[in-house]
């Protein structure tokens, strides 16, 4: 059985980037993603900022090789995944028992709520081809399917933590010997039904939004996808890994099912569980890549587990959201892929926008783009409705 | 290897199966294309607040969760894993419609926030005041199979005693009126008991949930262990699933004469139920088998419900007649070898033996 298990290569798309390569750049040189939506048609067109990924279906659909009319969230997700892989140096993937574990959290919505439009007016209308792929786990199997994995297939959808979890699953694949990589992570693309969602609940901002800022207003959503690839110890030293999941926790908030305990309970649990797995003392993480969506709600619940948990020795973090934007079931995922190379790297991200200090909170986020520091531990928090709270760390050789 | 009990049981189906009583004694025969749960009374379960905001999928998930652990005796699991394809159809459907007809205008949040496919998962946790782990899985044909998984390698792992895991999905007006449009299912009405008989193409369509309570130590009233769980994605012809099977028995340390009784997810649509055909010819030509489809109806999980009758049959040593589907129930029967698949894409086996 193998011992550790390890991160091999990793794959991003979001609306700062179509690849990792991209989105470090955008991260280096202050530039986020937000912005008018250009590929999402609603109403609400010209009231909320989000960050799209700045290519239409069609390009997509070049880059990925698929039918243009195939659901965007699985374009996403082939385009990140295959990305991951390459980045691997595995290879020819049918040399390996291979699991493909992603997160979602609306499947191929963005056709459905086409197809609704017109079925409703004549329930014997709307192109089928267009709810084909309208459950979860059918954009799984786009991906893999196209991929040629076929050892293990699986979808989590468990909001905003899916992507987290995936890697959790993935991880257990692996040491209960059921196959030797997994690519684990997670998509979501921009569509009406979160939009309006997000909107009914109030917490969607109409400015750039403002993670841990004590002027935060609401979170901006985004899209994009982003898988790291797993492997056991036996691959990994035919490779050059970038680093280790050497611990996670899965733990829930049993208090409501869209808001966060006021003293963050569940968060607490996931960060402390993961520690406690790595064998890590809370002052030995050089960085967190926060939840910080920048709504009141979250970001006050996180910081205070953080505060219990950690004070006085605060690692360095940051809310990568405040450049990719909310990205749904994608995010811990992006933000795994993320994590792990700012082990590799020591890079530590800088939190756009932050001017004021939460009052509730002793700690401010970095602000600037740093490489090359010694980061041996960091963590990835992603929490979501439904009370679901995760928390990843990635660690150094 | 660790042994894995099943010390609860939760069923809500088309059948009586919440009930309690003698398992499938009163039979509810159906002459229609479209089966939905025979409910229990939630309110024993759920405020009545509550009731009236939940949908029925939710209601039906808590209701299975709570059956299970009353019947294992726990009050608080260490974990909860769900296994739904469809999630939160009704409400997803509810959000969706305004928001087309009302043109993303004036819209309400109760329906969206019950519309995530972890509703259900976190509802439970809610209510149970449960924090630890909690995952669903929304898989199409494998939901449950993976939840399912999941569960056996954290007990395994000794992260966990007691864990409540469980497949579920609904059918709704509008998934009714699509999946039909896609031909799943048949033209003109079966009765229950001649489905499986049928000549045709298509099958019925159901809907429920099973829950259950497996932990690492047997309760008082134990009658089975989870032996083993596999899945098979899109096999390539009828020799790999054959080949697989064979593999999972040999895994699981015994061969097709082990098996006292085989349960199939067969339903009544002659395409699909061909590959049970030819799996029974191959491996097990002369074993006694039941079939559960024609009782709770086809969706992507309803390998829950057949685990909950094969945990049933194990416990009561005796086959329902309803069930039967050839030859005779053994009078003793110590491991049920489990094999559905949905749609000839997602092929699934599952393992009970009988704990005395």
């Amino acid at each position: 059985m193998s011992e550790k298990v390890w991160i091999a290569g990793g794959g991003v798309i979001s609306g700062i980037g179509l690849n990792l390569r991209e989105c470090l750049r955008a991260f280096r040189e202050m530039e986020p993603g937000m912005g008018a939506m250009k590929y999402l048609s609603s109403v609400h067109r010209n009231t909320f900022p989000v960050a799209e990924v700045k290519a239409d279906n069609d390009t997509l659909a070049d880059m990925a090789g698929l039918p243009e009319n195939i659901s965007r969230t699985a374009l996403l997700s082939l385009i990140a995944a295959r990305e991951a892989w390459q980045s691997s140096g595995l290879d020819d993937i049918s040399r390996y028992r291979v699991g493909f574990v992603s997160g979602n959290t609306v499947g191929g919505m963005d056709k459905t709520e086409d197809f609704f439009a017109e079925y409703l007016a004549d329930n014997r209308k709307g192109r089928l081809q267009q709810v084909m792929h309208h459950e979860c786990g059918s954009v799984t199997e786009i991906v893999a399917d196209a991929m040629g994995i076929r050892h293990h297939v699986s979808t989590i959808s468990t909001a905003c933590s899916s992507g987290a979890n995936a890697l959790m699953y993935g991880y257990r694949l692996i040491r209960n010997n059921i196959v030797d990589v997994v690519i684990a992570g997670g998509t979501d693309a921009l569509t009406r039904f979160t939009l309006n969602g997000f909107n009914t609940l109030m917490i969607l901002d109409q400015q750039p939004c403002r993670p841990f800022d004590e002027t935060r207003t609401g979170l901006n959503l985004g899209e994009g996808a982003g898988y790291v690839v797993l492997v056991s110890d036996s691959l990994a030293a035919q490779l050059q890994p970038w680093c280790r999941l050497s611990g996670f926790a899965n733990a829930n908030d049993a208090y409501h099912q869209t808001a966060s305990s006021p003293d963050g309970t569940g968060n607490y649990l996931a960060m402390k569980g993961a520690l406690d797995m790595s064998g890590l003392q809370p002052q030995q993480i050089g960085y967190i890549n926060l939840h910080g969506t920048g709504t009141g709600n979250n970001d006050v619940s996180e910081g205070i587990a953080i505060n219990r948990l950690f004070a006085p020795h605060f690692p360095a973090m940051s809310s990568t959201k405040s450049f990719t934007g909310h990205t749904l079931g994608a995010s811990g995922g992006i933000e795994a892929v993320l994590s792990a190379i700012s082990v590799k790297e020591g890079i530590i991200y800088p939190n756009a926008r932050f001017e004021h200090q939460m009052k509730e909170l002793p700690f401010t986020p970095a602000t600037a783009w740093s490489e090359g520091n010694d980061l041996r531990h960091v963590m990835s928090n992603s929490f979501g409705f439904g009370g679901n709270c995760s928390s990843l760390v990635f660690s150094s050789f | 290897m660790l042994t894995i009990y099943i010390n609860g049981t939760g069923c809500i189906s088309p059948q009586e199966t919440a009930a309690g009583g003698p398992l499938l004694a009163r039979l509810h025969e159906y002459e229609q294309v479209r089966l939905a749960t025979v409910d229990p009374d939630y309110k024993q379960w759920i405020d009545v607040k509550q009731i009236r905001r939940m949908s029925r999928v939710v209601k039906m998930g808590v209701g299975a969760a709570n059956l299970s652990l009353q019947a294992a005796g726990i009050a608080q699991p260490d974990a909860i894993v769900t296994g739904t394809a469809y999630g939160c159809l009704d409400d997803t459907g509810v959000f969706l419609t305004k928001m087309v007809n009302q043109q993303e205008e004036m819209l309400t949040p109760t329906a969206f926030i019950q519309s995530t496919h972890n509703t259900v998962g976190g509802q439970i946790a809610l209510l149970l005041g449960c924090n630890g782990y909690n995952n669903t899985f929304v898989h199409r044909g494998f939901s449950f199979e993976n939840a399912l998984l999941d569960t056996v390698m954290m007990l395994r792992e000794g992260n966990a005693q007691n864990i409540l895991v469980g497949g579920l999905d609904e059918l709704t007006q509008h998934s009714y009126q699509i999946l039909s449009r896609f031909g799943l299912y048949k033209k003109e009405p079966v009765k229950t008991m001649e489905l499986l008989k049928s000549p045709t193409r298509g099958t019925i369509a159901g809907e429920g949930a099973a829950f259950f309570t497996l932990g690492t130590k047997p309760g008082e009233h134990t009658a089975a262990e989870l032996t083993g769980i596999s899945t098979l994605y899109k096999p390539m012809w009828e020799g790999e699933v054959i080949g697989h099977i064979m593999k999972f028995l040999e895994d699981n340390a015994c061969t097709p004469n082990d098996i006292d009784l085989l349960v199939t997810g067969r339903n009544g649509d002659i395409d699909q139920d061909d590959i049970y055909e030819e799996v029974v010819e191959a491996l097990f030509p002369e074993h006694p088998e039941a079939s559960f489809k024609h009782l709770c109806g086809e969706y992507p999980t309803a390998a829950g419900f057949g685990m909950w009758l094969a945990n049933g049959i194990l416990a009561d040593q005796a086959v329902p007649d309803v069930a039967m589907f050839y030859g005779k129930a053994p009078r003793s029967i110590k491991k049920i070898l489990l094999y559905n698949h949905h749609q000839g894409t997602h092929h699934s086996l599952i393992l009970l033996s009988h704990v005395e």
